[in-house]
């Protein structure tokens, strides 16, 4: 898209630069000049939010490493020596391991703003897509990093998720052992962890380059579904207008995030993890993380471990799908009110899912997980795809001008 | 690229394929040792067995021992434990095997203790069938350490293991 | 002002719409549980206690710390460790704070080994402040031998090793401002030191076991540690058995946490600082898109 203002450099060397690596124009097309819908809501400073917040763990990862040994008899050990005896490390680490859950906590409302407004719906397929690809690599990342601590909760995660690949008929035990360089989790495990956790959080950073190259592609979706018709009406150039409110929104999450690691900082963890991992007993209650819950309750759910480890992939992999499942011509939800319902219910499923993965898996539980998951599926592979057929929606306004123009004269 | 549309391949191709497939084969070699040294390594391979003196174990009792970093169970089983494993129709079992097949002595049971759905370690004496009971997602086994209700897939594993003497056996 | 109508509008229109949602998992939440009845597995929820330390104005009290160091010192430390802790900790802000002479005075107090000395041989010497408190076992073994099979565990972040939750919806309040509570894993111990009692009829216990109504399963290996005089405190507190547990807890919590005061206060000015850089941003952001129209 073409953006508000070209490019002309000032200075002599910027002009000398510019003609050797045009790096200073791409920089202004891409974060000055770039045009932004005027009718963004705050829903759309997440993608700021979410930048910020992997600049921010990367920085505090990467010191932390100064400081931590990947070792089984020291791990735990060292994570106290960072909590107890390093400048700053305290905050440090409570600010790593808060953020994961931050960080988490706005891909969360990223991709439920995105389903929402019809963000995946043609030609943002691949934006989509590259999207549920970082979500994964966040996905892993996070479970990477949730074993160094080494404690009791950690190594049981590592034991459930690796195990996970024994489902895979055949080769499944070899590959397990591949993964964990060894007949269970041990020091080689904890090792190549910490050589990955180090490692995938710059793959993120360049999907993410990705994600914000075909963003800048296709332009932003915005409320009302709408494509922008007239540059000059309909957008404003991201800077200083897109910045700002960013700033807004970013500074309100830094404000949360920040309550968290100074006053609640062990609150989304578990107590477990604070005992040293011992590989010969396992913890009574074994619980991921909050942010894995609703896919860990769906593995449960389903009695068949190889079916159940399939429906766990699915049931991330589905989402890649949505472009597709959603025949609606009608892009975004305001103008559905069918599938607005439909969607609301479809949150309170996933918060319901979450719920369940923190209980036990037993009785009453085992059976709401099972409802669930079944109503989980259901939302993409039956209700989406029929409700394009046969909801009745609203009219559409003409563009976002016309939109714009009646929301100011209705609140007139 | 005229050469392309020809159906015999003349000199040139053969060049081209032959220069292709030797890199081809060159990328595989050298990628070949970056995935396989995460393979166990030969430390951790040299830990493949365990002997135990299991002439101090009562009855009733099951020892724990650490083999290969994992948990062996090594239960000296009741009369009533090995008639309550031995009296079960096969029919009613997930992963049918008759208990005759999983000891060498009636009196012994050597189960790897980690559950075969996603590799916890159940506790003994708990469960339904009073052999085992993981915590983690609720697979209950016998007294001969087969599943018999929860989500894992097939009985406890049993390694392989010898008796040397009649008071000590050697796991692996 | 437009856009600020835009967001109450906006988060209006999302509350009524996710009222849906919201009250389907309330119901949820709140039904599973009665139905789920435990499995059997009952267990009272431990009491919750009043620390000075709780909240987001909390502070430790020294003089408590202090009392709570003399009760682990005279009572736990014969069978439990506190391996990441240094005896330096001790005279550090944010702790019982006692002076570095007193300090120097209780490293002092215990043997540590060191060596090999130039003959190669190990010795024992008197501890110093950088010394972390040495372990009352050599090893997880030699303790087990000694207790019947059982390990006590290392203390230095017990408080954090233990916890609770308080049962929907109450773990929700636990983290939200003027309502957040931390404090689940003291609360605990101060249950579990006070939780002994008789087994109940046909419960058997073996050798060396007790009962205790907030050990998972009941079963503990540990004696009732504390009963009223065992430790005397010179500062006029009550010498009883519920101001030890309390006061050894709270040192516990502190041995778990012992940057929790500079935490607190630091955190304190972030927040104003947030709040007013958001202001900040927004009105900023205001004046901007004034323009916009």
């Amino acid at each position: 898209m073409s953006g508000h203002s070209t490019y002309t450099p000032k200075s002599g060397f910027a002009r000398w630069l510019e003609r050797r690596l045009p790096i200073l124009g791409f920089l202004h097309e891409s974060f000055v000049a770039y045009p932004v819908p005027k009718n963004l809501n705050y829903l759309w400073t997440f993608g700021a939010i979410l930048s910020v917040m992997l600049i921010a763990q990367i920085l505090t990862g990467v010191v932390l490493t100064m400081h931590y040994t990947p070792e089984t008899t020291l791990a735990f050990d060292s994570i106290e020596h960072i909590m107890r005896d390093v400048n700053w490390g305290w905050a440090l680490r409570y600010a790593h391991a808060n953020g994961a859950s931050m960080f988490f906590l706005a891909v969360y409302i990223h991709i439920f703003r995105g389903m929402y407004y019809g963000s995946y719906k043609e030609p943002r397929e691949v934006l989509w897509i590259l999207g549920v690809v970082i979500f994964m690599l966040m996905m892993a990342t996070g479970f990477l990093g949730y074993v160094l601590p080494w404690g009791q909760m950690s190594f049981w995660a590592a034991t459930v998720i690796t195990n996970l690949f024994t489902a895979i008929p055949v080769v499944g035990n070899s590959i397990t052992t591949w993964l964990l360089g060894g007949y269970s989790v041990d020091n080689a495990t904890l090792n190549r962890f910490f050589a990955l956790h180090y490692l995938l959080p710059f793959v993120i950073l360049a999907v993410v380059g990705l994600h914000v190259w075909a963003l800048h592609v296709t332009g932003q979706n915005n409320p009302t579904g709408v494509e922008v018709k007239e540059m000059k009406k309909e957008t404003l150039p991201f800077t200083p207008y897109a910045t700002l409110k960013d700033s807004v929104g970013v500074a309100v999450f830094l404000l949360l995030y920040a309550w968290l690691t100074f006053f609640v900082p062990n609150y989304t963890g578990h107590p477990d993890n604070y005992i040293e991992a011992n590989p010969l007993v396992t913890p009574p209650h074994i619980v991921p993380e909050w942010y894995f819950l609703p896919f860990y309750a769906i593995l449960r759910a389903i009695p068949s471990k190889l079916v159940g480890v399939i429906a766990l992939f699915a049931s991330i992999l589905i989402v890649a799908a949505l472009p597709w499942l959603d025949t609606s011509k009608v892009r975004s939800g305001v103008f559905r009110p069918l599938f607005k319902k439909f969607f609301w219910a479809f949150v309170a499923v996933s918060v319901g899912l979450g719920y369940l993965g923190a209980q036990p898996a037993e009785g009453v539980y085992l059976f709401a997980a099972r409802v669930l998951t079944a109503c989980y599926f259901l939302y993409f592979l039956v209700v989406l795809p029929l409700l394009g057929k046969y909801e009745k929606t609203l009219p559409e306004p003409k563009s976002i001008a016309a939109a714009l123009q009646s929301g100011e004269s209705a609140h007139a | 690229m005229s050469n392309a549309t020809k159906a015999e391949p003349n000199r040139r191709d053969i060049l081209f394929i032959a220069t292709g497939a030797g890199a081809a084969v060159a990328a595989g070699a050298a990628v070949w040792p970056l995935i396989a040294q995460m393979n166990p390594d030969a430390s951790t391979l040299a830990l493949a067995s365990t002997e135990l003196d299991i002439s101090a174990i009562p009855e009733g009792q099951i020892v724990t021992v650490k083999w290969r970093g994992k948990p062996v169970f090594v239960r000296h089983r009741t009369k009533k434990e090995i008639e309550a494993a031995q009296n079960v129709s096969l029919a009613s079992l997930p992963d049918p095997q008759p208990d005759s097949a999983r000891v060498q002595k009636p009196e012994w049971l050597v189960v790897v203790g980690v559950c075969t759905h996603l590799g916890c370690i159940p506790t003994g004496h708990e469960g339904e069938f009073d052999g085992w009971f993981c915590p983690c997602h609720g697979s209950t086994y016998d007294t001969s350490g087969r599943i018999r209700s929860g989500p894992a897939p097939t009985n406890l594993e049993v390694p392989q293991y010898s008796f040397l003497t009649d008071a000590k056996i050697k796991i692996g | 002002m437009r856009d600020a109508r835009g967001i109450s509008t906006m988060i209006v229109s999302m509350m009524r719409r996710s009222a849906i949602g919201f009250s389907l998992s309330v119901a949820l939440g709140a039904a599973l549980p009665a139905l789920a009845s435990d499995g059997g597995h009952s267990q009272p929820k431990p009491p919750l206690q009043q620390w000075s330390f709780a909240g987001m104005f909390g502070r430790y009290d020294a003089a408590q710390l202090k009392r709570g160091f003399k009760v682990y010192k005279e009572v736990c430390s014969s069978c439990h460790s506190l391996q990441h802790l240094a005896f330096r900790n001790l005279a550090e802000k944010g702790g019982p704070q006692f002076s570095e002479a007193e300090a120097k005075a209780i490293a002092e107090s215990y043997k540590i080994k060191d060596g090999p000395n130039d003959q190669g041989e190990y010795f024992e010497r008197p501890g110093r402040l950088s010394d972390r408190f040495p372990p009352p076992f050599p090893n997880e073994q030699a303790a087990r031998a000694a207790f019947n099979g059982a390990y006590p565990p290392d203390m230095s972040v017990l408080a954090k090793a233990r916890g609770f939750s308080r049962g929907f919806p109450l773990f929700l309040a636990d983290a939200l401002p003027g309502f957040s509570y931390q404090e689940h894993g003291v609360d605990y111990i101060v249950a579990l030191l006070n939780g002994y009692t008789d087994a109940p009829h046909g419960v058997e216990l073996p050798a060396g076991q007790y009962y205790n109504v907030y050990m998972p399963g009941h079963r503990i290996g540990m004696p009732p540690p504390l009963s009223d005089g065992v430790v005397t405190y010179d500062d006029g507190a009550a010498q009883t058995a519920d101001q030890y547990s309390k006061d050894v807890s709270a040192f516990l919590m502190w041995a778990a946490e012992p940057h929790l005061d500079e935490r607190k206060e630091i955190g304190l000015r972030v927040a104003l600082f947030l709040i007013v850089l958001s202001v900040l941003a927004y009105f900023t952001k205001r004046k901007i898109w004034e323009q916009a129209h």
